[in-house]
């Protein structure tokens, strides 16, 4: 049974949607009602059928319409796709990661048939068929990463690891809460972390830093991140703050329920086996707050975390403007019952 | 996205002394930058005949520093007459620079991050260039929107001296650019712009 790719768009007339299933697997984000940093690390094992953890790079109903939503991000604006020369290796090794995963586990979508380095890509959903050499890149259209992160959901960055310190030295980041591939390039963990209030002082970057350090082959991990979206907008960059910044303003009491999103990233980091760098995954997934409260857990659940978040975090996250009127519209699902511990809906 | 100034990429810089195990001395400064080396150098003068001074004194060209530097007497002293001209010569010079050659940079925020970009391609690790910031605080700052460098930011905002949008000034600070970022200030409502603090003088 083949997934259904919806028809929809990301920008301009935002006709983006959930189906009652998607709302159904969407990775909310907390298992309490409370929210603060923390290193919220966790082996990225095989989760429940059906949920978004299923498998390790989730393929959903969206899958089409973000292919050629990143298509746009990257005709009007190249640099959101950059890797430094050393990172050729990490790149490759990247292919091989998505294909692999991609044609497993949706064999009616994806197939990849190998003969030693001659390689046989089949990508039914976006119509590609490509034969190419494993490690030549003059056999692919695009650069390596490029070449299958245009074919697979989720923003990519590359991590190289010198010297006990992880660096940003490549990425495909076109649908990013709001920081920029161009400017971070090259940095250090510590230096791209840099805008993020208290996690630093808390201790909690440095030991997710050790952890990571330390990130076996074979045993990858995953974390979720969580940010609010006005409009289901994926291309929320720096770059184009000044187009969709105002969004902000256009929240009102009749509009709430349709207009902001809950935004998480599911995170996931693998070490790669060639270059020895990290492959981390930043896969989006959108919720509307009228389809999030048809789980009434969430709807319990959310108005609560928004109520108790720090200021810091919701500035940062940029929600001052609409947090209230969001609250107030969550409030008319909240009956005060207790909610039960964990993620998942009841 | 945080407009406070406890970002941590925000550069340090240590202050200049001389490295008495290099073999070579190469020095790039600016402005009052001139001072710091005098200081350092005048503790150390057995290394000037081991040293290359490249210095353009920008904003200071009344204060005479040329002439004090020229006065310590090192190996090679050149005196570029704009910073972009500097980094041309200096450019050359990494190319040529052998083990055992000690990076200095000392002068505004702006030229340090400058001297800094133009070496990490060389391989030059950027905890090992000893730095001091010396004279104004003005910063150089690329618009994240249009990419353009603005140089001598003394003020937020300010306007972007490419695409024109006013900008403000975050402290995330980005070493391959030697630039901190600029972001629109009125995306949210158009034509709000706060007052302007001269915050980089
Ligand atoms: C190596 C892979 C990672 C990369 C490339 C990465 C990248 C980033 C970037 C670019 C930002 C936005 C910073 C800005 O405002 O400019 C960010 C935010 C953040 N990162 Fe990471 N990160 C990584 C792993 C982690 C891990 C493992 C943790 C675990 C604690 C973490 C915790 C955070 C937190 C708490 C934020 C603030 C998010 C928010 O409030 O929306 N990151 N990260």
């Amino acid at each position: 049974m083949g997934l259904q790719f919806k028809t929809e768009t990301f920008r301009d007339d935002f006709t983006f949607s959930n189906s009652p299933e998607a709302i159904h697997r969407f990775p909310f984000p907390f298992d309490s009602d409370s929210y603060m940093y923390s290193v919220n690390i966790e082996q990225h094992m095989p989760g429940p059928p059906k949920s978004h953890v299923e498998f390790p790079i989730d393929i959903d109903e969206h899958y089409v319409a973000e292919m050629q939503d990143r298509a746009m991000v990257l005709k009007e604006d190249p640099l959101r796709c950059q890797a430094l020369p050393h990172m050729l290796t990490a790149e490759w090794d990247l292919v091989e990661l998505l294909m692999e995963s991609m044609s497993k586990h949706y064999p009616e979508h994806f197939s990849l048939t190998k003969d030693g380095d001659r390689w046989h890509w089949v990508n039914r959903p976006l119509g590609i068929d490509q034969r190419f050499t494993f490690g030549d890149t003059a056999t692919l259209p695009y650069p390596p990463m490029e070449y299958v992160t245009r074919q697979c959901q989720g923003d990519f960055a590359l991590i190289d690891q010198r010297n006990d310190m992880l660096f940003m030295d490549a990425g495909m980041i076109t649908t990013q809460a709001d920081w920029s591939l161009d400017f971070d390039i090259g940095m250090s963990w510590t230096e791209w972390h840099g805008p993020v209030p208290l996690a630093h002082d808390l201790g909690i970057m440095d030991r997710a830093l050790k952890f990571l350090l330390n990130l076996q082959q074979g045993r990858p991990v995953r974390r979720l991140n969580w940010t609010m979206t006005v409009n289901p907008r994926l291309d929320t960059s720096p770059e184009n703050y000044h187009k969709w910044g105002v969004d902000r303003t256009t929240v009102t009491p009749e509009n709430v329920g349709d207009k902001v999103h809950l935004r998480v990233e599911l995170q996931a980091l693998w070490r790669l086996p060639r270059s020895n760098a990290i492959v981390f995954s930043i896969r989006c997934y959108l919720i509307k707050m009228s389809e999030l409260v048809t789980i009434p857990k969430w709807g319990r659940r959310f108005p609560r975390i928004l109520k108790g978040l720090p200021p810091e975090l919701a500035e940062y996250k940029g929600l001052t403007r609409y947090r209230d009127m969001t609250i107030k519209y969550l409030e008319q699902f909240d009956d005060g019952a207790p909610t039960s511990p964990g993620f998942f809906p009841d | 996205m945080t407009t406070l100034s406890d970002i941590k990429s925000r550069p340090i810089y240590a202050g200049l002394k001389v490295d008495d195990m290099a073999r070579r001395h190469l020095v790039a400064a600016e402005g009052e930058g001139a001072l710091a080396v005098i200081e350092a150098f005048s503790r150390a003068p057995d290394a000037l005949d081991r040293t290359t001074i490249l210095y353009c004194p920008a904003g200071s060209a009344a204060m005479g520093h040329d002439t004090a530097l020229a006065d310590l007497n090192p190996d090679v002293f050149h005196l570029a007459p704009s910073p972009q001209t500097l980094l041309v010569r200096l450019n050359v010079m990494l190319s040529t620079a052998t083990m055992g050659t000690r990076l200095y940079a000392t002068g505004t925020e702006g030229f340090i991050g400058a001297v800094i970009a133009a070496a990490l391609p060389f391989g030059v690790d950027h905890h090992s260039i000893y730095t001091e910031h010396r004279g104004s605080l003005a910063r150089r700052v690329q618009c994240v929107h249009c990419k353009g460098m603005t140089e001598n930011v003394t003020a937020t905002p300010f306007t972007c001296s490419h695409c024109g949008l006013t900008l403000f000034v975050r402290d995330h600070y980005s070493r391959r650019l030697g630039a901190f970022q600029g972001v629109c200030v009125d995306a949210e409502e158009p034509g709000v712009i706060p007052p302007v603090e001269e915050l980089y003088k």
